[in-house]
């Protein structure tokens, strides 16, 4: 039980922050995306500001080595690249490009624009498929 | 059509949602991977819970803090554009492992060098389709 509302508080954060941020607008994503046009640098401060926050938390509990409860942390990411990694990035990247929508403001969209139900449920699909065609 | 640097509460929401991801890894021991939680969420019985938990918390401050300030965010693009951007994100991020969130933030943090290389093919790539559909094809929307 705990543990839910945990997960609930650092959702309700995650969603503020998008929407504060006004990364929940996917023509403020696409004007970062088009260095040709009126560039719009928010998203840049949006990591900024992130990672300001999370690299020295992750640090401290790196340093640590377990979470709250005493959980182990994920293991150490794999320095591998691979085939895989390249191709879904890039992919991902067009569909970035296309409409402006990643997954976290695609849903935070969900009950405000009915277009990001759309992008959800192709997002969901596509998923899918590269699970089955990508084992 | 055009929006405004807003750098004030780009670092604020930035700084929120960082804290949103350090608080999950420090209280669950999770990454706040959107693309995988979701997954994750829809795929594995087991370990649902805080999943969808984090998913609804999500949706409801966003959804909430949208519906505070009046913002109406649409691009204007038809179904066809959606679905190919949403088939071509969710088999990306599944095929590649991570988002926006997972790789650039999460990833990041964490030193990963699989997630630089990821973020710079994401967002190099997402550079360039955005030229080509504004500026060599003259839109979309």
């Amino acid at each position: 039980m705990k543990r839910i509302a945990f997960a609930l508080l650092a959702g309700l954060l995650f969603g503020l922050g998008l929407a504060v941020s006004g990364m929940t607008d996917p023509n403020k994503v696409l004007n970062f995306l088009d260095l040709a046009g009126r560039w719009d640098p928010s998203l840049a401060l949006v990591m900024g500001g992130a990672l300001a926050v999370t690299l020295p938390g992750y640090a401290w509990l790196r340093r640590r080595g377990c979470s709250y409860d005493g959980d182990a942390l994920p293991p150490a990411p794999s320095p591998r690249l691979d085939p895989r990694l390249l191709v879904g990035s890039a992919l991902f990247g067009i569909g970035w490009g296309i409409a402006g929508y990643c997954p976290g403001p695609a849903l935070a969209n969900l009950l405000h624009a009915g277009e990001a139900l759309v992008f959800v449920a192709a997002m969901l699909a596509g998923s899918q498929l590269a699970r089955v065609l990508a084992r | 059509m055009p929006t405004e640097f807003t750098p004030v509460s780009a670092l604020l929401g930035g700084a929120l949602i960082g804290l949103a991801a350090t608080l999950l890894y420090a209280l669950l021991g999770r990454i706040a991977g959107i693309s995988g939680i979701v997954n994750a969420a829809v795929e594995q019985r087991g370990e649902r819970g805080w999943r969808v938990a984090f998913l609804l918390g999500l949706v409801i401050a966003a959804t909430a803090w949208l519906a505070y300030t009046g913002a109406p965010p649409r691009t204007g693009f038809g179904s066809g554009w959606l679905i190919a951007a949403g088939l071509l994100v969710g088999f990306g991020t599944r095929l590649g492992n991570g988002c926006t969130s997972g790789h650039g933030i999460c990833g990041l943090a964490r030193l990963s060098k699989r997630s630089l290389v990821a973020v710079l093919v994401f967002m190099g790539v997402a550079f360039a389709t955005t030229y080509v559909l504004r500026h060599v094809l003259g839109g979309i929307a």
